[in-house]
């Protein structure tokens, strides 16, 4: 008889506006307190103590447009932050220090976030969707030079780039870039040389969200319509469909992968959240607190197994996180 | 009778008198049924035969030139037997000429489409008649361009101008039709404005054919004209009129006169979308064995029972529909959707509650427009619309009525507005069971209002058609069904309906014009008028509501729209059918008689044929009830 689905562990409120992304920050040792920061559509970030479940800070610099991604760079001292002002911000956090050091003007005026992935120490790479429709542009940080830009070719017609990952296998190998744009298809890029290795139509609809697993080659995407596409990489550098799951319900705003590459949560637009296994994609649980469509989810990235969360951020206004799965 | 080839000296002119004085009696088939096969054979491949065919024709006495020419067309079996069989007839006699280009085309329509392509036909296939050929064309398509014919003519007639028109653009070759391009263009813009301006869903169609059919052939490469319209057997049999098959046999002068390579002219092609790469096929990984299998175990699955597929539900109160439909917040389309659709059934399950908001509610309802793309959006719409008018008709009628008549709506809903009140007052005439008898819910009778009027029938089954329902029930006096009769809801608020509508028929106001150029609508009117006169039957106002009909026909029955000619005829149906007998012939005596006289008018002169065979039906009701009521004993 199996149990009906856990209650979240709290509910956050408080940022009067729908969430549209979240960033955990709860590696530190003690006395850290873990962190979550959430970014919302009044373009507000907010910083949540974790322990008190309030706000601590909240960080005020997209011009009250919508941020649509945060993520920390090495510790939770510098925050990257992207918003619908076409920017984004760096920020220096340590010390109770709230300003914005550098911007990165974007010129995009889509919604597709922008990628981190740290090359060496105190590099980064961020892929982010450009001014030009179909581009993607790598940008090196916080240099702010740029390594290459990704076009498709000539009458390909992939439309927007919507989701990006840059991810590599090892620290010395070459980094590559997973897009997903608005045809449907997801592209693997070679960064260095600036050319489409594979290309894969995944949906039918524009890929609303992916993530990818470096070690077992395997990613997983969804978009507007019923299904999820989980596809693999093999030797060749070629994207194949490995197989596909029906959803009771359209829609998914953001796929997340836990780090630990057990399970793996989705955001939906029936306002649900769903957990799978991520060998067998087998379902795991429906969590259904929320009354808007569900627009991010984010696993913590807890020292200690037992202590991870996974929060999930929605249009109506509301953070709830979860402690799911946690004992394995 | 049988020629004997006896020398190119004699004179040939006798038998052409002979041809021609039997042609003239009337007796053309008789005669040119031996004559022809006879001429056809000997003209196959003789030269001298051919002559004297054509000495034959000419000679024939102009008097009688018209009957031997059409005899000629009429009887030949193709237009390369005809060429062979009169030569350059058409050329060299002045009233063979006018016959052929004139009066067959333009004053006559009755010949049928083989006898049309054997004239046009002949006129293509020699160099010296192909003048006359385009001469033609020019004067088919003024004809089909002017207003006032497409107006008056009857339908038949421009049908078969059409045809002719096809026919001829067929023959025309590439340099023909570069030469007179710019006037067919401008024929074409012409006709194609005066086609779509009539009422008549036949005319448009054929001047929608027409005119693709003309840019097709003047625009052979780019962009060609194309309509959106239903196609039937006449639409294409009136495409295929536009490519030649090959003559059978070959007459020397002309090349092949197959056209379809340039009825394959061509319509732009949307550019394909670019190959995307084909998917590969599913890769099924190697089993993977023991240890990863055991990982997905320790992961137990919850309860999943209640994910289930998400429904947005509706408002269950109607003031919360007004809410949701008048929303201020836009955003939430998924519950517009299902108010839309759930509206109808809560109306009728909450009559109080929809009396108490019934004119917001219409109002609401008439201004609705489709903010995402339901399935069958307007018929939500209208059996809503449907739905509170029956619920609370007159407070809604009133406003329905008013609304027509006002400013600033759109033809669509002003006839939308129509279209409901029909509806309603169809419900509301109609006693409705409730399931309880035997025989509920199998029933589908037909109207039986004057018992034993044998003669024709057909007007009542037109009556039905107008009608646009299927079913029918009506209390019936029948003894073997016991039904439960009801009070007639239509009674109360029959006059509520009717003569708001007919008030301000003559009123113009700035943006809506009946008796001007809105005259679809009054169309529509007339006719809904008739259908309310019609469904008014049993009704206490029945006669006012006859005798206001009457007048309004009266004024109105001069109008040049055949449409609207239809309507008022079936005013007057309803009319005879519904009021009672008594009430006509004591009322209305003398408007009747200046109707019956009316009435004979149209019946023999009207050009269109639905009005004709309207009025003669109205007249055949007038005799009935006159019967009638001699056969009642007084």
């Amino acid at each position: 008889m199996a149990l009906p689905p856990p209650d979240p562990q709290f509910v956050l409120r408080g940022t009067s506006a729908a969430v549209h992304t979240l960033h955990f920050s709860c590696g530190g040792s003690e006395p850290d307190i873990p962190l979550l920061f959430s970014g919302s559509e009044n373009g507000f970030i907010h910083i949540w103590n974790l322990k008190t479940h309030r706000v601590d800070t909240a960080l005020d610099g997209h011009g009250r447009k919508s941020v649509c991604c945060v993520e920390t760079m090495g510790g939770r001292d510098r925050l990257l932050s992207q918003g619908r002002d076409q920017r984004i911000c760096l920020w220096d956090l340590a010390e109770g220090r709230t300003s914005v050091t550098d911007s990165v003007f974007t010129e995009h005026v889509g919604f597709c976030r922008c990628s981190l992935l740290k090359v060496a120490q105190g590099r980064w790479l961020m892929a982010m969707a450009a001014r030009s429709l179909e581009e993607v542009q790598i940008l090196e940080l916080p240099s702010k030079t740029s390594v290459c830009t990704l076009k498709p070719e000539m009458g390909a017609k992939l439309g927007m780039p919507m989701c990006l990952k840059l991810w590599q296998l090892s620290c010395d190998s070459q980094p590559l870039l997973l897009a997903g744009y608005e045809d449907g298809s997801v592209v693997l890029w070679n960064v260095a040389m600036g050319k489409a290795l594979s290309q894969l139509i995944c949906h039918q609809e524009p890929v609303m969200s992916l993530d990818f697993d470096a070690e077992k080659a395997k990613g997983i995407s969804g978009s507007s319509e019923k299904v999820l596409s989980i596809w693999s990489l093999n030797e060749q550098q070629n994207l194949q469909v490995y197989k596909t799951h029906k959803l009771v319900n359209a829609g998914i705003s953001d796929i997340t992968i836990r780090p630990d590459k057990k399970i793996l949560a989705t955001a939906g637009w029936d306002h649900r959240i769903r957990i799978f296994g991520w060998k067998k994609l087998k379902p795991l649980a429906v969590l259904d607190c929320h009354t808007a469509t569900v627009h991010c989810v984010c696993f913590s990235d807890h020292n200690n197994p037992q202590d991870r969360l996974l929060a999930a951020g929605s249009k109506d206004q509301r953070i709830s996180v979860w402690s799911i799965y946690a004992q394995t | 009778v049988s020629f004997i080839p006896d020398g190119l000296d004699c004179s040939i002119s006798f038998v052409s008198h002979v041809l021609g004085k039997v042609c003239v009696h009337g007796r053309q088939k008789e005669i040119l049924g031996v004559l022809m096969p006879h001429l056809t054979d000997l003209t196959k491949s003789d030269c001298i035969w051919q002559r004297i065919c054509w000495r034959l024709v000419e000679c024939v006495p102009d008097r009688w030139m018209e009957a031997v020419v059409l005899g000629f067309v009429q009887g030949a079996p193709g237009a390369d037997v005809l060429s062979r069989l009169l030569g350059n007839l058409v050329v060299k006699n002045k009233k063979a000429q006018f016959v052929v280009t004139q009066k067959m085309l333009l004053l006559q329509y009755g010949h049928t489409t083989a006898v049309l392509q054997n004239l046009l036909g002949y006129l293509s296939l020699d160099s010296l008649r192909r003048t006359l050929l385009l001469r033609v064309l020019q004067e088919l398509l003024e004809t089909w361009s002017s207003s006032s014919a497409v107006k008056h003519s009857p339908a038949e007639q421009q049908l078969y101008i059409s045809k002719a028109i096809l026919i001829c653009l067929s023959h025309l070759k590439e340099p023909e039709i570069e030469s007179c391009r710019q006037e067919l263009l401008t024929s074409m813009m012409e006709g194609v404005k005066c086609h779509l301006d009539s009422s008549l869903p036949q005319l448009r169609r054929l001047g929608m054919v027409v005119a693709e059919s003309i840019s097709l052939k003047i625009n052979t490469e780019g962009p060609v004209l194309k309509f959106e319209y239903e196609e039937d057997d006449e639409t294409r049999k009136l495409k295929s009129l536009l490519v030649q098959t090959p003559p059978l046999c070959v007459v020397p002068s002309l090349p092949d006169d197959d056209r379809s390579e340039k009825a394959g002219a061509a319509l732009p092609l949307v550019p394909e979308s670019n190959e995307k790469p084909h998917t590969a096929a599913p890769v099924m990984p190697d089993e993977e064995l023991d240890a990863e299998l055991d990982s997905d175990d320790d992961l137990t699955p919850y309860d999943m029972s209640e994910d289930k597929e998400l429904k947005i539900k509706a408002p269950v109160y109607i003031r919360d529909c007004i809410e949701v439909l008048t929303g201020a917040r836009s955003e939430d389309v998924d519950k517009w959707e299902a108010t839309v659709k759930a509206l109808e059934s809560l109306v009728r399950k909450n009559p109080a509650a929809t009396r108490e908001v019934s004119v917001e509610l219409a109002k609401i309802l008439l201004h609705l427009e489709e903010k995402t793309c339901i399935e069958g959006f307007v018929e939500l719409r209208q059996r809503a619309q449907v739905a509170v008018l029956t619920t609370d008709p007159i407070p809604v009628a009133k406003y329905l009525t008013s609304q027509f008549y006002s400013l600033n709506y759109s033809l669509r809903q002003r006839m939308d507005i129509l279209d409901v009140l029909v509806l309603a007052a169809q419900e509301l005439s109609c006693p409705k069971f409730h399931g309880k008898t035997k025989h509920s819910g199998a029933q589908k009778r037909c109207i039986q209002l004057l018992p034993g009027s044998d003669s024709s029938k057909d007007w009542r089954r037109i009556v039905d058609e107008r009608i646009k329902s299927k079913t029918r029930r009506f209390a019936m006096g029948q003894s073997h069904v016991e039904l439960a009769s009801r009070q007639n809801e239509f009674n109360s608020v029959a006059g509520h309906f009717f003569f708001p509508l007919i008030q301000h028929f003559d009123r113009p106001l700035t943006t809506f014009d009946l008796l001007g150029e809105d005259h679809l609508v009054l169309g529509r009117l007339v006719h809904t008028l008739a259908i309310l006169m019609y469904l008014a039957v049993n009704t206490v106002a029945v006669t006012a509501m006859g005798k206001a009909l009457l007048e309004f026909v009266w004024a109105l029955r001069f109008h040049t729209d055949s449409y609207v000619r239809q309507g008022l005829l079936s005013c007057i149906s309803s009319l005879l059918l519904s009021v009672p007998t008594e009430r006509i012939l004591l009322d209305m005596t003398e408007e009747l008689l200046e109707t019956q006289s009316w009435l004979g008018d149209v019946m023999e002169k009207d050009p269109d044929g639905d009005c004709r065979r309207l009025a003669l039906q109205n007249l055949l009701l007038m005799e009935n009830l006159k019967k009638k009521l001699e056969a009642v004993p007084s």
